[in-house]
């Protein structure tokens, strides 16, 4: 028998509220967006930070307020379960525009009322020109922001359109002590004010706003108190209506003051959370180290024998299932960069304390539990291994891996302290890191680290080096020259160097446009109030008051970048198997596979030309026709269709990074070096470093289909690669041979993170043996300093799917017998034995 | 010429095995076996010439030359998951022994750098190949079929005299063995079947455990690549209920008893 740590039965109230959570779609709801907009409207002649937090307090004092039935956790930012606010000061156009599409869209649809339709369209023309995205557009340079809003090079659309988030503030600050001693100490520093200081205004408005902003949760709050004790009269049921009073007594205790109990430790904690998303619209609001700040809280309560580790759980259960109540609504394109409705609430448990010693309490377990009771997306649970983390958290971590959430993501000490520590945090700061959103590591509660500044598109330059600097007609990069005239390997790779640097600079002129613009029209003052030293400092964390001030921009694409250079360097350089005019034409022809969009039209209107050149009339069926053809790849000549295939089959021959063959693998890590080195040479807005991230989250695919072909062999408008992986379906020699590749990239440099997704099937992890051995391979690519790695746990449901939907699977990897193939090109009846062994897990 | 130069034949090199020995394993595949079994999930392992198979509508040289240099240099690539799994190198086949010399060498040079060794073996060998091979082996998985020689025969296309005494002979001077069985309908799946096997088993010297490998056909798809008829074609793979009676009749041998490797 697998013999697991901390198996607790889950309470059947919990699956109760999961069921009670999915049973509509996702609402837009109207009230904060109406709310702020009054606010704003009244408060015209104020500071803008006591503007921001009049407008919260007025948003906390009216927004309608609901206990949902069965939690034993109060605090809704909705009504409906999993609806979701609107932040108009930020930007409100793009959500005017989808009113009538938000329902129906792909990615993340929302219903929408005609009632809440109507009230947003009254309170949207006051925000006409004063958001925060009308301001950073200003504060662009204007090729800056024709590359950003144009070419698809870079984007920062998240900041752009929406609030920042990605922070980690002091929890244990509110749970321990509550916003009464955060009052205080704002009420001393203004005491302590002096009044010749020059920034004497700034600071006091500041302070002021704190504690407008700590008074007004400490009131709603006390609503939440009163409701509960309304709900507790009318109750019958005996047992609901103690959990009724339980909620009320809590509510007008905490986050006001400190807690006295794990039950009223998890209310305070889940107040922060979701008000700092009532705000702000920024996600990626992240608990972090959840087991450290709780577990004195849950030791007192267990030593005192006030609770049983079954009703422990369920709280920390409950708090699982609210973090997927709160709701985002992004526009299209930023939605399907992070299709899933993804907030990204990062909480993790294990690692090191800051005297370096393991952190591993009971509740580092029971949050692998939790995960295990609620499989759903939020919380972003990840896990922290060092030398010294017990097996058995590994073990029990393994096994979650194993029921197929991708949860948890493994993050490696060893590596992320010192990087960090590079990037000038202290030893006891970086050993207490957590990490934020996707991937991003920070120290909690002193950190702004803008840490999704941008995606950054690695495979867009080398387009320019082919095209000399020209997008969709126009000259957008610099002139790297003809690329038929270059000579060497190490010409055309500055070339690409070269257009790379000049993007990431308006990439940056962008960001800091971004971050600017923030700081001008939003700062945050309740935020603020749990991340040092803004108290002291008199600023917001948007105006720089945080100790640590990043700014991380992710790129991403180096598998294909180090596969296109590396074809381009044997096959046209050195053995000369293909000309450079004829790589130019096979990328601009998508290798014969068709065109689309600005391509497809721009060579129609070229051949037509031609046509009527040569004296020949066109009707409009013949220039659709042309079109046509120009989208199947028709247009071009059997010889040279024949050509290009000839040219695919010699890419498909050049080593790919991915399978543990070092040289290629050192040069993906030379070609991550183009990025993180140019990246981390500019400074943010608010003082800060810039460090480069290394990952797309979901962007690959959208900025993918904006790509043209790329000389890897990947053809226009397909999928980049994910992560720092390699391109799906190239690496072929096995799990240990991937992560070998991934981790000879240099991830200390990459301080904002990496990303690396494996697929498993069930059976690697089959037993406590098959757990150990998952456990050792995470253990393996750790020491090779790998910086972070989650999986993919093929289940048997989506292999019967691969069966349907061949197409949807053709890089879905399984092993069969002594070797591994790809499961779609198995004959029906192989299929069916596969599917049958993953049932029985041998 | 030092052992690392001695060449040998194999056909494929998995990394990250882990059904074959302890920890996280890398698989060396040598090419050629004495036996033919009828269930053999790889074929293409049987023949020692170099040959080719179809796979996927490709046509694959199956078979290549190498020295014991050549194949440490991508056994050292999973140094860091054999220490922390507790894994290593396994010879499999084919039957290893065959090639005594490249697998002698090979296993010396795991030693070398501190890997731990495994066979896989069907057993079948004269007496100074085991002692040329087996003291290099820290962990042996040797297969035993069947006890009726006719029967092993009928199966494999050799007796089974030399296995069984080999196997005794193995036991005597290997430092682990565990014994592994290919339960294969129509063979050796009846609980009678398995139950003299476990007994025999039982009583090699040292040996304790005894693993149950339920027979798949995931390897069906190979002969026709090789253009050779697969056997037991009409064999469905068995349901968990009659693997469960085949492990109870195992334990009572007093074995530990695994099912799969």
């Amino acid at each position: 028998m697998e013999n697991i740590k901390f198996v607790i039965e889950k309470s059947a109230r919990i699956d109760k509220l999961i069921e009670a959570l999915y049973e509509k779609m996702p609402e837009i709801e109207a009230d904060r967006g109406v709310l702020v907009t009054e606010s704003y409207k009244a408060t015209e002649g104020l500071p803008l930070v006591k503007r921001r937090s009049a407008a919260f307090a007025h948003i906390l004092r009216n927004i309608p307020i609901v206990i949902r039935e069965n939690e034993l956790i109060a605090g809704s930012t909705t009504v409906k379960p999993r609806g979701c606010q609107v932040f108009p000061e930020y930007s409100y156009e793009w959500l005017e525009a989808e009113f009538d599409t938000v329902a129906t869209r792909e990615a993340d649809p929302f219903y929408i009322s005609e009632e809440t339709k109507q009230k947003l369209r009254e309170a949207y023309p006051y925000w006409k020109g004063k958001t925060v995205s009308d301001l950073a557009k200003a504060n662009m340079a204007p090729e800056a922001y024709d590359v950003f809003m144009n070419h698809g090079i870079f984007t920062v659309g998240n900041y752009f359109y929406n609030g920042i988030g990605h922070v980690c503030v002091q929890y244990e600050k509110v749970i321990n002590y509550g916003y009464e001693a955060i009052i205080n100490e704002a009420k001393a520093e203004l005491a302590n004010l002096r009044l010749g200081d020059g920034d004497y205004v700034t600071h006091r408005n500041f302070l002021e706003a704190v504690i407008e902003s700590c008074e007004a949760v400490i009131e709603y709050a006390h609503r939440y108190s009163m409701l509960a004790t309304e709900l507790a009269e009318k109750e019958h049921d005996m047992g609901r209506k103690m959990e009724l009073k339980r909620i009320a007594d809590a509510c007008a205790h905490v986050p006001e003051k400190g807690a006295r109990t794990f039950f009223e430790a998890c209310q305070s904690f889940w107040f922060v959370q979701m008000l700092l998303q009532v705000e702000s619209s920024g996600h990626s609001i992240s608990p972090g180290r959840f087991d450290q700040y709780m577990y004195p809280f849950y030791k007192k309560d267990m030593d005192d024998g006030v609770i049983t580790i079954e009703e422990a759980q369920e709280l920390i259960d409950n708090i699982w299932v609210k973090l997927n109540d709160l709701n985002k609504v992004r526009d299209a394109a930023s939605a399907e960069g992070f299709a899933g409705y993804g907030l990204f609430q990062n909480l993790i448990v294990g690692g090191q304390d800051i005297y370096g010693m393991d952190a591993t309490n009971d509740l580092s377990y029971m949050c692998l539990e939790a995960a295990m009771h609620v499989p759903l997306p939020q919380p972003s649970l990840s896990i922290r291994v060092w030398n010294g983390s017990p097996k058995s958290l590994l073990v029990k971590a393994a096994a979650l891996t194993r029921l197929g959430t991708g949860l948890p993501a493994y993050y490696n000490d060893e590596v992320i302290i010192p990087s960090i520590m590079a990037r000038g945090l202290t030893l006891e700061d970086a050993r207490d890191y957590c990490i934020i959103g996707c991937v991003e590591p920070q120290k909690p509660g002193k950190t702004d680290g803008w840490h999704d500044a941008a995606f950054f598109n690695m495979c867009r330059p080398v387009e320019l080096v082919f095209s000399n600097g020209v997008d969709k007609g126009k000259q957008i990069g610099p002139k790297t020259g003809d690329v038929t005239e270059m000579k060497t390997f190490e010409e055309f790779y500055d070339a690409y160097k070269k257009q790379e640097a000049y993007m990431i600079e308006l990439m940056v002129n962008a960001d800091n446009a971004v971050d600017a613009a923030h700081a001008m029209r939003c700062p945050l003052p309740y935020q603020s109030c749990m991340v040092d030293d803004c108290i002291k400092r008199g600023k917001s964390l948007q105006e720089g008051g945080a100790i640590y001030n990043f700014t991380g921009p992710q790129g991403f694409g180096i598998a294909n970048m180090t596969d296109a250079l590396l074809a381009v360097k044997e096959l046209v350089f050195e053995k000369k198997l293909v000309t450079m005019a004829e790589m130019r034409d096979a990328l601009a022809h998508n290798y014969g596979k068709g065109l689309r969009g600005y391509d497809a039209e721009k060579l129609t209107m070229e051949i037509a030309e031609k046509v009527v050149a040569n004296g020949s009339g066109l009707t409009e069926a013949d220039i659709k026709e042309i079109y046509r053809e120009v989208t199947t790849g028709e247009y071009l000549t059997a010889g040279t269709k024949a050509r290009y295939e000839e040219i695919l089959a010699l890419i498909a021959t050049v080593p790919k990074y991915g399978n543990d063959i070092r040289e290629v693998d050192l040069f993906a890590r030379d070609v991550a070096y183009t990025y993180t080195k140019e990246v981390e040479k500019y400074k943010n807005y608010r003082g800060g470093l810039y460090q480069a991230g290394l990952y797309p989250v979901s962007a690959n695919v959208p900025l993918g289909a904006q790509t043209g072909a790329t000389p890897d062999g990947r053809l226009a408008y397909t999928p980049i690669a994910d992560g720092v992986g390699p391109v799906a379906g190239s690496d072929k020699c096995g799990p240990t041979a991937t992560a070998n590749s991934v981790a000879k990239l240099d991830h200390g440099i990459a301080s904002n993170g990496t990303l690396l997704n494996q697929k498993f099937h069930p059976s690697a992890l089959a037993g406590i043996a098959g757990l150990e051995k998952f456990v050792s391979l995470i253990r393996g690519y750790f020491d090779q300093k790998g910086m972070h790695v989650q999986f993919n746990v093929i289940n048997r449901e989506t292999l019967i799917d691969a069966q349907k939907y061949p197409e949807k699977y053709k890089n879905l990897v399984v092993r069969v017998a002594g070797y591994s193939a790809l499961f779609t090109t198995l004959s029906r009846s192989l299929q069916d034995d596969i599917i049958n062994r993953t049932e029985q897990g041998f | 010429m030092g052992i690392y130069d001695t060449q040998g034949r194999i056909f494929d090199i998995q990394r990250f095995s882990i059904h074959d020995g302890p920890g996280i394993r890398t698989i060396v595949f040598l090419k050629g076996c004495v036996l033919r079994c009828r269930w053999c999930c790889n074929p293409e392992s049987q023949e020692y010439k170099i040959q080719t198979m179809l796979r996927a509508g490709k046509l694959e040289t199956i078979g290549r030359d190498v020295t014991v240099r050549e194949v440490m240099e991508e056994i050292e690539k999973d140094m860091p998951y054999y220490d922390r799994s507790g894994g290593g190198v396994t010879l499999s086949g084919g039957e290893a022994l065959c090639q005594p010399g490249f697998a002698r060498d090979l296993l010396c040079a795991c030693h070398e750098h501190g890997i731990n060794t495994a066979i896989e073996t069907t057993g079948y060998a004269k007496r100074e190949v085991l002692d040329k091979v087996i003291p290099n082996v820290d962990y042996v998985l040797m297969d035993i079929k069947h006890t009726n020689s006719k029967k092993h025969e009928a199966f494999t296309s050799k007796p089974n005299e030399i296995i069984l005494e080999n196997a005794k002979y193995i036991a005597s001077i290997a430092q682990d063995m565990t014994v592994r069985v290919p339960v294969i309908p129509t063979f050796n799946d009846t609980p009678e079947e398995i139950r003299d096997i476990a007994k025999f088993a039982a009583k090699l010297p040292g040996v304790m455990k005894l693993h149950l490998l339920p027979y798949h056909r995931l390897g069906r798809d190979k002969y026709t690549g090789l253009e050779r008829e697969y056997t037991l074609d009409n064999i469905e793979p068995m349901p968990q209920e009659k693997v469960n009676t085949l492990y109870e009749a195992a334990s009572e041998s007093g074995l530990i008893v695994q099912i799969g490797g």
